[in-house]
């Protein structure tokens, strides 16, 4: 039943891209087509609700006569799906509302409007396929329509690149994904989900799954080193669409991961962990310190969806490693940690990336160093942002620290594993969390701390306007959000019950029947945690103070100017910049990881010239592994170019000689 | 009757920490003064200071935004919650299972956190220095000392600061490698987290390398007030930690006589004097170091922190 409902949804949804193209022209189109979707959006997400919180065990599925003729299209909506379904159209409506104020100020909306609603209908496939080809082919049609966003802004040569970029990848990742199904469905070419539950591979063949399922899924959510395209791909896009992109198609990427590895491919190994976790540790880390040194705003949050990406594949990893052991309630938690990471991460990347967008649209300045005083200007979006920063860089009270809370959790309980390699990987996967979760609040006290407090460091800064209300109602809501999941997470975790269920066979104790709504992952022995209380706490201690202070001492206020030790200088060019925020930081770390140097370039005596530093970095991920790859393809192309010159004989030739290699090569097969 | 005898002493507790602090803080100065042969500032002097500045105006500067206004508030409250959160005199408090080490160990990040977007407010060059310095060097501190919460907990089995707190106290503790390498790493750490010598000068003003206080410069009246009295609390709460877990002799049970309560209290202040009287006498022996030689000092510790967690990994018996 709830299949059918949530298809009836995807339809609207892809019948509203032609009228977007008709419709395209009227000064009413983006009105039109962002109210329509966040109408549908709205209802996938009910009904993904429904069928999360109403029969949580109840699996709706239904076959479309789509597709291979003798396979249909398959759909279905378990609980894992069910709550994708959340993420996803949860975020596709925050984005919507977004772009009811935002997409306004679109100069080419026919480049964005046809797309915008067949890019969410195509999410919304991906995590209702219940076949191979159908999520191929929703898989597919995602790629390629968040690629026609990127490449909205077409004059920007920038953007051709970064959609050239993500097109390969895009590619590469689909056909690793292609070769997995394939192993999977085997020779008899079972390409239905449930067809593959049954059968059963053999080790190798299972661990070359697991392979790349890695590098499809992976490249699609950006994990180290398969991450090169995600920081150009995703600022390049309208700033609802990096949302969307950063915040919920990071995520349909995991689903696929998650589905793949922890539903179809059956019983784990023990190692495959160590691969997923330490992909997840190195990803947590490099994407941070590249965020870091950033001074795009929206770039710096396209690279730190890599860090946080990074953190659930740490929780994947660990729920992989308990489930290979034979430890499900351990591995309960571990994976209720990463998908709860999963939707905190989509609620607050997609309100960061909004209000990235309602910074360009009031100064058209991406870039940090150019921005600055944003805070008087728009008080409510820095209100906002703040809030998104605050969650992102995992601090009480708000959401993101219970899923790295929990993660952390999920550590402790790890010595208990036999395998050796887990016992030493764990503990450094633990201590790169730890470094990633610090890094995060250095970053995103640079991305706050440079763009909205300060002084404006251009004529566009100081004539920055707040956002409009369809924007601001869109951030709100989602900062809510953050709120409402740090102090309640208990509610989320039971939400998460019967996913855990299914997929590791045990689930996280019940939660919110505890006194006082405390999370109590294992025993209140080992550990709980009351956000709500250290809410409370907090803000009762901080108005007691305020309250005392300003009655018994002291409540006058006289404003002068900055003290400075008794040198103000009034140009806001004295002021610290991203970059040279970042300089210490970029020293200790960046000397070995980006190779960076400072040089200093003094004038001789006498010259007048200016006296320069200037910052020498190197992408060694780029540098060592795409730039090679890249100068091998030009190479090849340039020596089999010869091949489009043949005369007919040879060509002839050729083909007879292959055909003859390819009898000899059967003949010979055992 | 039990709750309300709980209540009572949690909130006796949360008074007393706020009431030490200052008293800790003008004892280490007073030490400090003492040993270099300088009379030094009366006990009580953090005392006239909080209270002169609160009775002032606040003089704010131009362009402070309403976050600036807000940020002391939000520093002292989390810094007072987390303060309230370690066992002082006692063990078992009330509150004990709403936020476990880890989250108290985020608190403090909290407040770190807003203290660096105050340093950037104002817009000038000195706040900016502070705030990225206190970032970078955060960025070392935190993992190391979450590392070291890592190996404690594996120990007790509990990341519950009461639960790992009573089995610090019990006879089931031991002597162990790990133990060991986590204490210096704490002790390291704290130095770091509290902004003394080595790794940053509380008593600096117009010097390069100061970080914490050109964070707060721009403050002043009651806002500077509060920021010192968070600044102490956080050395309260470094000494009470390292105490609960390393010292725990001579703390109350969680349902004492009264008689039992004052020796926890005398025991604890006993701790507060020879933690100061040790930070005293470290502070005027040891020369503050280079900003960047400071990562290779937090460096350590948190390798130090990461192989007592490693070692506890691999054998339950280290």
């Amino acid at each position: 039943m709830m299949v059918t409902y949530a298809l009836y949804g995807v339809a609207v949804l892809l019948a509203l891209a032609p009228v977007a193209i008709v419709l395209a022209a009227s000064p009413r189109a983006s009105s039109v087509v962002y109210g329509a979707a966040l109408v549908a959006s709205l209802s996938l997400c009910v009904i993904a609700l429904a069928s999360l919180f109403g029969q949580p065990a109840a699996v709706s599925a239904t076959a479309l006569p789509l597709g291979l003729p003798w396979l249909g299209a398959h759909f279905r909506i378990d609980a894992l799906a069910a709550f994708f379904l959340i993420v996803v159209n949860l975020g596709g409506a925050a984005a919507s509302l977004y772009a009811l104020g935002y997409g306004r100020h679109e100069e080419q909306p026919q480049r964005v409007l046809p797309f915008y609603p067949a890019y969410l209908a195509a999410m919304n496939l991906v995590v209702l396929a219940d076949d191979a080809f159908s999520f191929l082919a929703a898989w597919e049609f995602m790629s390629l329509s968040s690629w026609a966003l990127v490449i909205a802004h077409h004059q920007d040569r920038e953007n051709i690149r970064a959609g050239y970029v993500y097109l390969l990848m895009a590619s590469f990742g689909t056909l690793s994904l292609l070769l997995a199904f394939g192993l999977l469905a085997g020779s008899g070419g079972k390409y239905a989900f449930e067809a593959i539950r049954q059968s059963h591979l053999s080790v190798a063949l299972a661990a070359i799954v697991l392979m790349l399922a890695m590098i499809g899924a992976g490249s699609k959510s950006g994990v180290v080193p398969l991450h090169a395209w995600l920081p150009l791909a995703h600022p390049a896009a309208p700033s609802h669409v990096s949302a969307l992109m950063s915040g919920v198609m990071t995520k349909v990427a995991v689903y696929g991961f998650i589905r793949i590895v922890f539903d179809l491919l059956g019983p784990p190994d023990w190692w495959w962990s160590m691969l997923v976790l330490g992909i997840g540790g190195i990803t947590a880390v490099m994407g941070v310190l590249y965020a870091l040194m950033q001074h795009d705003l929206k770039r710096l949050l396209a690279y730190h969806t890599v860090e946080n990406i990074g953190i659930i594949y740490i929780g994947l990893g660990l729920a992989l490693a308990f489930k290979a052991h034979g430890m499900p309630v351990a591995a309960a938690l571990a994976l209720t940690a990463g998908l709860f990471h999963v939707f905190n991460h989509s609620v607050f990347k997609s309100l960061l990336f909004f209000g990235a967008g309602s910074v360009l649209n009031a100064t058209g300045e991406r870039d940090m160093e150019h921005l600055g005083g944003l805070i008087h200007r728009m008080p409510q979006t820095a209100f906002v942002f703040l809030v998104g920063c605050v969650a992102i860089s995992a601090l009480p009270p708000l959401n993101g620290f219970v899923s790295e809370w929990l993660t952390f959790q999920a550590i402790l309980l790890s010595p208990q594993l036999p395998s050796w390699g887990l016992k030493f990987l764990v503990p450094a996967v633990g201590a790169l969390l730890a470094l990633s979760a610090a890094l995060a609040a250095a970053c995103f006290v640079k991305a706050f701390g440079v763009s909205f407090l300060g002084r404006p460091r251009t004529p566009a800064a100081t004539q920055a306007h707040e956002t409009d209300s369809n924007s601001l109602a869109a951030m709100f809501f989602l900062a809510a959000l953050c709120l409402v999941a740090g102090i309640l997470p208990g509610v989320f975790i039971d939400a998460l019950a019967p996913i855990s269920h299914a997929l590791v066979g045990a689930s996280m104790p019940h939660q919110s029947g505890l006194a006082w709504l405390t999370i109590v992952p294992i025993a209140e022995s080992r550990s709980s945690y009351n956000g709500l209380l250290v809410f409370l706490f907090v803000s009762l201690s901080g108005s007691i103070a305020a309250f005392a202070i300003h009655r018994l001492a002291s409540n006058r206020l006289r404003r002068a100017p900055a003290w400075d030790c008794g040198y103000p200088d009034p140009s806001p060019a004295t002021q610290y910049t991203a970059s040279s925020f970042a300089q210490p930081i970029r020293r200790v770390y960046g000397t070995s990881l980006f190779r960076a140097r400072e040089i200093g370039e003094m004038p001789p005596p006498g010259s007048t010239a200016p006296a320069r530093l200037v910052v020498d970095m190197h992408d060694l991920i780029w540098d060592g592994l795409y730039a090679p790859i890249a100068a091998f393809v030009g190479v090849a192309s340039e020596r089999l170019n010869v091949l489009q010159f043949l005369t007919i004989r040879r060509y002839l030739t050729l083909v007879f000689s292959a055909l003859v290699l390819l009898l000899l090569v059967l003949a010979i097969w055992p | 009757m039990a709750l309300i005898r709980n209540l009572a002493l949690q909130g006796s507790e949360m008074l007393l920490v706020l009431l030490l602090a200052p008293l800790l803080t003008g004892f280490v100065r007073k030490v400090k003064a003492r040993l270099l042969r300088r009379r030094g500032p009366p006990l009580l002097q953090p005392y006239r200071d909080l209270i002169r500045l609160m009775r002032k105006d606040v003089v704010l500067a131009e362009n402070a935004s309403w976050l600036f206004r807000l940020i002391p508030y939000i520093i002292f409250a989390g810094t007072w919650v987390a303060a309230a959160l370690v066992p002082t005199f006692r063990g078992g408090l009330l509150f004990s299972w709403s936020a476990d080490l880890i989250a108290i160990i985020a608190l403090l990040g909290s407040a770190r956190f807003f203290l660096a977007l105050a340093g950037l407010d104002v817009g000038t060059s000195f706040g900016g220095i502070g705030s990225s310095r206190e970032v970078m060097i955060a960025s070392l501190a935190e993992p190391a000392m979450l590392m070291i919460v890592f190996a404690i907990a594996l120990i007790a089995g509990s990341t519950q600061l009461s639960t790992m707190a009573a089995f610090m106290a019990s006879p089931a503790v031991g002597l162990r490698v790990s133990l060991g390498l986590g204490l210096i790493a704490l002790i390291m750490v704290a130095i770091a987290e509290n902004a003394r010598i080595p790794i940053d000068n509380p008593a600096t003003h117009l010097e390069l390398t100061m970080v914490h206080e050109a964070m707060v410069l721009e403050y002043s009246g009651r806002h500077l007030a509060l920021i010192d009295l968070s600044s102490f609390l956080k050395l309260l709460l470094y000494v009470s930690l390292i105490a609960c877990l390393f010292a725990p002799w001579g703390t109350a049970a969680p349902d004492a006589s009264l008689l039992e309560l004052l020796v926890g209290v005398a025991a604890y202040v006993a701790k507060l004097a020879v933690a100061g009287l040790l930070l005293a006498v470290f502070e005027t022996s040891i020369a503050k170091m280079r900003v960047f030689r400071v990562p290779e000092y937090l460096g350590a510790a948190l390798m130090l922190a990461l192989l007592a967690t490693l070692l506890r990994f691999v054998s339950g018996s280290f």
